[in-house]
């Protein structure tokens, strides 16, 4: 166990960091959501998978194949910005069609939490049942989509002793973290941003104060959204397949990640989500990677218990931004 | 102030349609429930026996048909529509009446199961001795879990159970003594009480229970399971009700309504707290316990998320807090899937996108309790509100008012 965990240490810490970068990003969708509508959007691990089927998609119809290098960068660009823009414009669309009317007749946080599910369910089985089969031709119950051949040629970019880096596992890293930079300037910085903190410190005085709620609450899912569909994009150069399945666990993790941090809190999504991915795979390294999902709850609950609101403390406007 | 005065007709117009069938349906409930309130002692009980009498005799085959055209209804109404019911039944003393947002709760209804199971098949006991301790055994577990956790508040507390749920659930598929993935075949079913059956002549026979033994429990024939399974329904229903009007239930709508309030008055909340999720838990492990010894066989997949989230919404659909409500609810969502198994393919589509429907018409759920009602009027649904208070322009009743 413990030599296992020795040998495995440099890896599993190349591996939890990237890992975690995807958790951290997809975190930041529920965290900002529950930040501004104190509401967990179920459905966004499903906004994350709309994403992935847009890389599948657009690296089909480009025919993009063993791509290594500095074009890597490029594809991976190219992948981001379409699957946020597919995964912001679902997310905009089911904040429309699933939240709003909710929102409007003032109905309670657990009908939106089983609307939420309910919409969840929806977007699974028209993945599953309606659209992959039109797509591939082939009636697809769970099971991967793989792409023919690979598209990505992996290639270590540098190695310390133990610690190797891949290229695609670096990509991801430093994308998270540019886009985490990006974001939090933007809460910090913008007249939109400082609206979003208004709302979720207080709605109704910020209504007062002249906040468009209605708007701010599309731009936090429009927001929310393409993070995930950027996730996505990096998901899928990493792993290269997908299925409609792929957001359920990745989703609840994230959320697990959020609450880690900090739920509310957007570097608090960063510090749960690399968190959550360096425990997962040291736990996966000690006890085998079986229990990985255990050691990832457990800890959790743990964190919990000491600091109740997460490592950071929750809430958007209070993360000093 | 002019914006909002024009958006406002603008929304509700676009509404009207299908809030009149809602609101109809909403008048008519109403009605019954004045109804109700007014009865004596004497009609309560005969349509509470009426109702028993005719749970009875729902296996006929005849209700069947109309029922479930495509599966066994004897066997679908053991399980889902009556397990889910206790389920719901159980949920709703943690979510509808102390009002903490359990998203875990499979794993009591995976510990009754498993309890079953290995004290049942590896050690041999009898059925009758396993249903104690399973429902102790998934109450400690409840304990278990709520005592680290029920000091977090709402969010917190629904993702830490969503985790128990996981860690039960994964801790079994790699438990290789308790089968692993596999799970644990061959579960014993609880011995007979006695052979007696059903003598056959024409009023049993045009009832369809000619030749029943109601209380043999074999492989073939459900029935008795689902009797079984009636009587811990309307065991658990006499239980939660008691307890909704005791002190603990009192309490429990205090905590449900305003922890910090009820703190302040001297609930000593935390101790409540856990007792609702106890007592809940111990309906799931009832629950698990009577599925065990129906089934013969059961595997960590029988335990996923998906089931504690679709006990979840059978409570807020049928209308968390009301046990009629939740019963119905319950009853719903497990018939509706067996109903249209004729579009096979597409009915978990249909269940998710009825769902969001059901929401947006009637987010109180179908039959709420009084309280939850009056609650939602005020714009608040007692459990916080999503940003409802503000609604933004032209959405909330509470800025009409101030404007007046």
């Amino acid at each position: 166990m413990l030599d296992n965990f020795l040998n495995q240490f440099w890896p599993s810490t190349v591996d939890g960091l990237a890992l975690g970068s995807i958790y951290a990003l997809i975190a930041l969708g529920y965290t900002m959501v529950y930040g501004v509508l104190r509401l967990i959007n179920f459905a966004h691990s499903e906004i994350f998978m709309i994403g992935t089927f847009t890389s599948l998609a657009v690296v089909g119809a480009f025919g993009f194949s063993e791509i290594g290098g500095i074009a890597l960068v490029g594809v991976v660009l190219l992948l981001a910005l379409a699957g946020g823009l597919a995964s912001g414009a679902s997310a905009v669309a089911l904040e429309y069609l699933a939240y709003r009317p909710l929102r409007k007749r003032g109905a309670g946080r657990l009908a939106a939490l089983i609307s939420a599910i309910g919409a969840s369910l929806f977007l699974q089985q028209l993945f599953a049942r309606v659209l992959i089969p039109w797509w591939f031709d082939v009636p697809q119950e769970k099971g991967a989509l793989p792409v023919q051949g690979h598209f990505v040629v992996r290639e270590d970019v540098f190695a310390i002793g133990d610690f190797v880096v891949r290229n695609d596992k670096l990509i991801i890293f430093l994308a998270a973290i540019l886009m985490m930079v990006a974001l939090d300037q933007f809460v910090t910085r913008t007249k939109l941003g400082r609206g979003i903190r208004a709302t979720a410190q207080d709605p109704e005085t910020s209504v007062l104060m002249g906040v468009n709620i209605d708007r701010i609450v599309t731009a936090t899912f429009a927001i929310g959204g393409a993070m995930a569909g950027a996730a996505a994009a990096l998901y899928f150069m990493r792993f290269e397949e997908t299925n409609y399945f792929v957001g359920f666990l990745l989703g609840i993790k994230a959320f697990t990640a959020a609450v880690l941090g900090g739920i509310g809190n957007l570097r608090g999504a960063l510090v749960g989500g690399l968190t959550l991915g360096l425990i997962e795979m040291y736990g996966s390294a000690f006890f085998g990677s079986e229990w990985k999902d255990v050691v990832a709850f457990s800890v959790l609950v743990l964190v919990l218990m000491f600091r109740p609101t997460g490592i950071l403390g929750e809430s958007l406007q209070q993360a000093r931004v | 102030m002019s914006t909002l005065e024009k958006a406002k007709p603008a929304v509700k117009g676009k509404q009207q349609p299908l809030r009149k069938v809602t609101d109809l349906f909403g008048d008519a409930s109403d009605r019954a429930r004045d109804w109700w309130g007014v009865q004596t002692g004497v009609v309560r009980w005969s349509v509470y026996l009426a109702l028993i009498v005719a749970a009875l005799f729902l296996p006929h085959a005849g209700i069947g048909s109309f029922m479930s055209p495509h599966s066994d209804w004897q066997s679908i109404l053991f399980y889902p529509i009556g397990g889910y019911i206790l389920l719901a039944i159980g949920l709703n003393v943690v979510v509808g009446q102390a009002g903490l947002l359990d998203l875990g709760y499979v794993a009591f209804f995976a510990v009754g199961g498993y309890t079953m199971a290995v004290l049942g098949k590896i050690w041999g006991w009898n059925f009758w001795e396993i249903i104690a301790v399973g429902i102790v055994l998934a109450a400690l577990s409840g304990i278990l879990l709520g005592a680290p956790t029920l000091r977090l508040r709402g969010d917190y507390l629904a993702i830490v159970t969503l985790g128990f749920g996981e860690i039960i659930r994964i801790s079994a598929t790699n438990t290789d003594s308790i089968g692993g993935p596999n799970g644990i075949a061959g579960i014993p079913h609880p011995p007979n009480v006695t052979d007696w059956a059903v003598p056959a002549n024409g009023l049993t026979e045009a009832l369809d229970l000619d030749g029943l033994k109601p209380f043999t429990y074999g492989a073939l024939d459900t029935r008795p399971y689902y009797y079984l399974l009636v009587g811990a329904i309307v065991l658990t229903i006499v239980l939660a009700k008691r307890l909704e009007h005791s002190r603990v239930g009192r309490a429990w709508a205090a905590i449900r309504e305003d922890e910090d309030a009820a703190e302040l008055m001297g609930v000593p909340t935390f101790k409540f707290k856990l007792a609702s999720f106890a007592i809940g838990a111990a309906f799931g492990g009832l629950a698990g316990v009577l599925y065990g010894s129906q089934a013969t066989s059961i595997i960590p997949e029988d335990f996923p998320f998906i089931l504690s989230a679709t006990i979840l919404a059978a409570v807020v659909l049928g209308g968390s807090g009301n046990i009629p409500g939740v019963m119905l609810g319950a009853f719903l969502i497990a018939w509706i899937p067996e109903r249209v198994r004729g579009v096979e393919e597409y009915r978990v589509m249909v269940f998710g996108a009825a769902l969001v429907i059901m929401m947006a018409l009637r987010p109180e759920g179908i039959l709420p309790s009084r309280q939850r009602k009056a609650e939602l009027a005020e714009g608040s649904g007692g459990m916080g509100a999503m940003g409802a208070e503000v609604g933004g322009p032209g959405g909330s009743d509470v800025e009409i008012e101030v404007k007046k």
